[in-house]
């Protein structure tokens, strides 16, 4: 497996708090890597750096050997690497169906003025997006709220929402942050094997960063643990379930091991 | 875009209104006067459409008396100083006021909240210290005697008939601001309903979201911010051209904060909100003149009354029940 996004000794330091230490790691096309550890160890940090949603204070990431870290955000959208947020993220006064044509702008082929001017091209664009916004909110089984007002929505909603304005700017790397977070189990197992589809079936690479452990250790090919802004492990989830410095991490012992 | 029938039959409606009953109205009741009012607010309509754009990306824009003023310099230096026509200088006016927004802007539109707005409540001030400092803008004494519209023909076909050799230059004037007041809305109207539209609405919900569908946010403020003020630069040219005359306080502080009232009054979710609060706002103030000095008090109390009441403007009204334009 060809890495994809390489993690370079990334650091980030907010004042005197180090929020990540000398990060590096690899991920490849199509896995899914999730990346666990306690709250405040710097996961979400993390995927902010990967998405330029913050520069980092030392290191670098690369896409495809391209570096993506310290741009703009929109930057890294555009060559495909696009995050979901840890709080609910939406457009309020949107419906869903609106928030999900409107992330597809990226694909558009009509210029700006075109839109304005109501060119062929345009027409054409503003066709396919309504298109596949249904095919999309379709495959994530959205289609009967796509009429709703984002607003309205209940909570576990929300957070398909913002998955699913992710994967509307069609993605090449998804960074999911807490994708599972607020939802029941059913919810939940619904939302794990959504994201398996969208590996398997557009081919999109998936990093996610969550607490829900018998989730994380049925979705991830492999995890990197955090603690405290350190990388202390990396592997599949029975080397991760089995690793002594995660345990301790975690729970300071041995007896409530992680997994399922 | 599909239009209902009732939206076409209210659009028919109000064009028949300002193209035909207005000038029947007024010749019947012999109140030329109201020719010079219902231009002032079609021109201040204009104006106001720019700073309702501002707020569509999520900006409080209390500068446009800035953007206006300059376009009023523009247009009158360009006729009285370089002989232009002044249907050519009507939109360089425009593109230079959008090009002035597009230097302020770099800087500032990164502000958010009160922090824009207290600076664009500064530029006003800077635009009329400016004029006053340059010598091609004449300091205090402005520039008047700027001669009425020539006519416009192209490749010999008389378009737009000369201004000065007409009796009534209160109608052309009127017919001519209703004119570029329905073309600014029009655009206004299918600039929201484009994509631009769409992603400015992503931005004003939402900027970290937008930013992560790969909106170019800081690109679209500017290029909003510059349409803003282009309409500013045109209603302030046109002014101008009436008045026949520019001063540095032709366009003032109190003129930059009512166009934002406008957009306030009228309803930040209706592209012609700004349209109807200027209408409202403008002959408001002037219904108000006989409680002499409670005017200002009376005005004031009624406008935080009708925000308190009616947080999404007089159009909220027509519309709360169901059909949102
Ligand atoms: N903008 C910021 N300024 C200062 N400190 C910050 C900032 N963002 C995060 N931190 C700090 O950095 C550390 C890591 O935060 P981060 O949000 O990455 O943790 P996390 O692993 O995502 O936690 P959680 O599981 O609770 O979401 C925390 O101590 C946090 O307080
Ligand atoms: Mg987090």
């Amino acid at each position: 497996m060809s890495s994809l996004i390489q993690v370079k000794n990334v650091t980030k330091k907010y004042g005197g708090l180090t929020a990540n230490n000398d990060i590096s790691f690899d991920v490849g096309e199509h896995e899914i890597l999730s990346v666990i550890g306690p709250n405040g160890a710097g996961k979400s940090t993390l995927f902010k750096m990967i998405s330029s949603f913050t520069p980092t204070t030392s290191g670098e990431v690369l896409y495809r050997g391209e570096r993506i870290s310290n741009l703009k955000p929109h930057i890294v959208a555009r060559k495909g690497v696009v995050r979901t947020f840890q709080e609910t993220t939406i457009f309020k006064s949107m419906t869903v169906r609106e928030s999900v044509v409107v992330a597809q702008h990226l694909r558009a082929k009509a210029s700006l003025a075109g839109y304005f001017w109501g060119s062929r091209t345009a027409q054409d664009d503003v066709a396919a997006f309504g298109k596949y916004a249904d095919e999309l909110l379709e495959f994530l089984g959205m289609s009967e709220i796509a009429n709703e007002l984002a607003s309205n929505l209940p909570q576990g909603n929300l957070r398909a929402l913002g998955i699913a304005i992710g994967l509307a700017t069609a993605p090449k790397v998804l960074l999911l942050d807490e994708p599972f977070a607020g939802m029941n189990h059913d919810e939940t197992m619904n939302m794990v094997n959504l994201v398996r589809s969208v590996r398997d079936e557009r081919g999109v690479t998936i990093m996610l960063v969550e607490h829900d452990m018998p989730a994380v250790m049925s979705i991830s090919d492999r995890i990197v643990v955090l603690n405290f802004g350190e990388k202390i492990a990396e592997g599949t989830p029975s080397e991760i379930q089995n690793n002594e410095n995660v345990i301790e991490a975690y729970l300071g012992s041995a007896d409530d091991e992680i997994g399922m | 875009m599909g239009f209902s029938s009732k939206q076409m039959m209210g659009l028919g409606v109000f064009l028949f209104a300002i193209f035909v009953g207005v000038p029947l109205l007024i010749g019947a009741t012999g109140r030329w006067d109201f020719y010079f009012t219902l231009t002032s607010v079609a021109l201040l309509a204009i104006a106001s459409a720019g700073v309702w754009l501002t707020f569509y990306i999520g900006r409080i824009n209390i500068g446009q008396g800035a953007f206006a003023l300059i376009g009023a310099y523009v247009s009158a230096i360009l006729v009285v100083k370089a002989g232009w026509s002044f249907w050519l200088s009507l939109p360089a006016a425009g593109l230079f006021a959008a090009l002035v927004a597009v230097l302020i802007g770099l800087p500032i539109l990164r502000l958010r909240g009160v922090y824009f707005a207290m600076i664009t409540l500064v530029l006003t001030q800077v635009v009329t210290l400016t004029a006053l400092a340059l010598p091609i803008t004449n300091g205090a004494k402005g520039i008047s005697n700027i001669p009425l519209p020539s006519g416009l023909s192209l490749f010999g076909i008389p378009l737009i008939p000369d201004f000065g050799s007409m009796e009534n230059t209160k109608l052309a004037f009127y017919l001519t601001a209703c004119i570029l007041m329905v073309v600014t809305y029009a655009a206004l109207y299918r600039l929201v309903n484009s994509r631009l539209g769409h992603l400015c609405r992503s931005m004003q919900q939402n900027e970290e979201l937008a930013s992560s569908i790969g909106v170019n946010i800081a690109y679209i403020r500017i290029v909003i911010f510059a349409i803003s003020s282009f309409f500013g630069g045109l209603g302030g040219a046109m002014f101008g051209s009436i008045a026949q005359s520019v001063y540095p306080s032709s366009f003032q502080v109190a003129d930059s904060v009512n166009f934002m009232l406008n957009c306030f009054l009228g309803g930040l979710g209706y592209v012609f909100g700004p349209m109807l609060g200027t209408l409202v706002l403008y002959f408001g103030w002037d219904l108000l003149f006989e409680f002499g000095k409670y005017q200002m008090l009376i005005y004031s109390t009624l406008l935080i009354l009708i925000i308190r009441f009616l947080p999404n403007g007089l159009l909220s009204i027509r519309f709360s029940k169901g059909d949102k334009s």
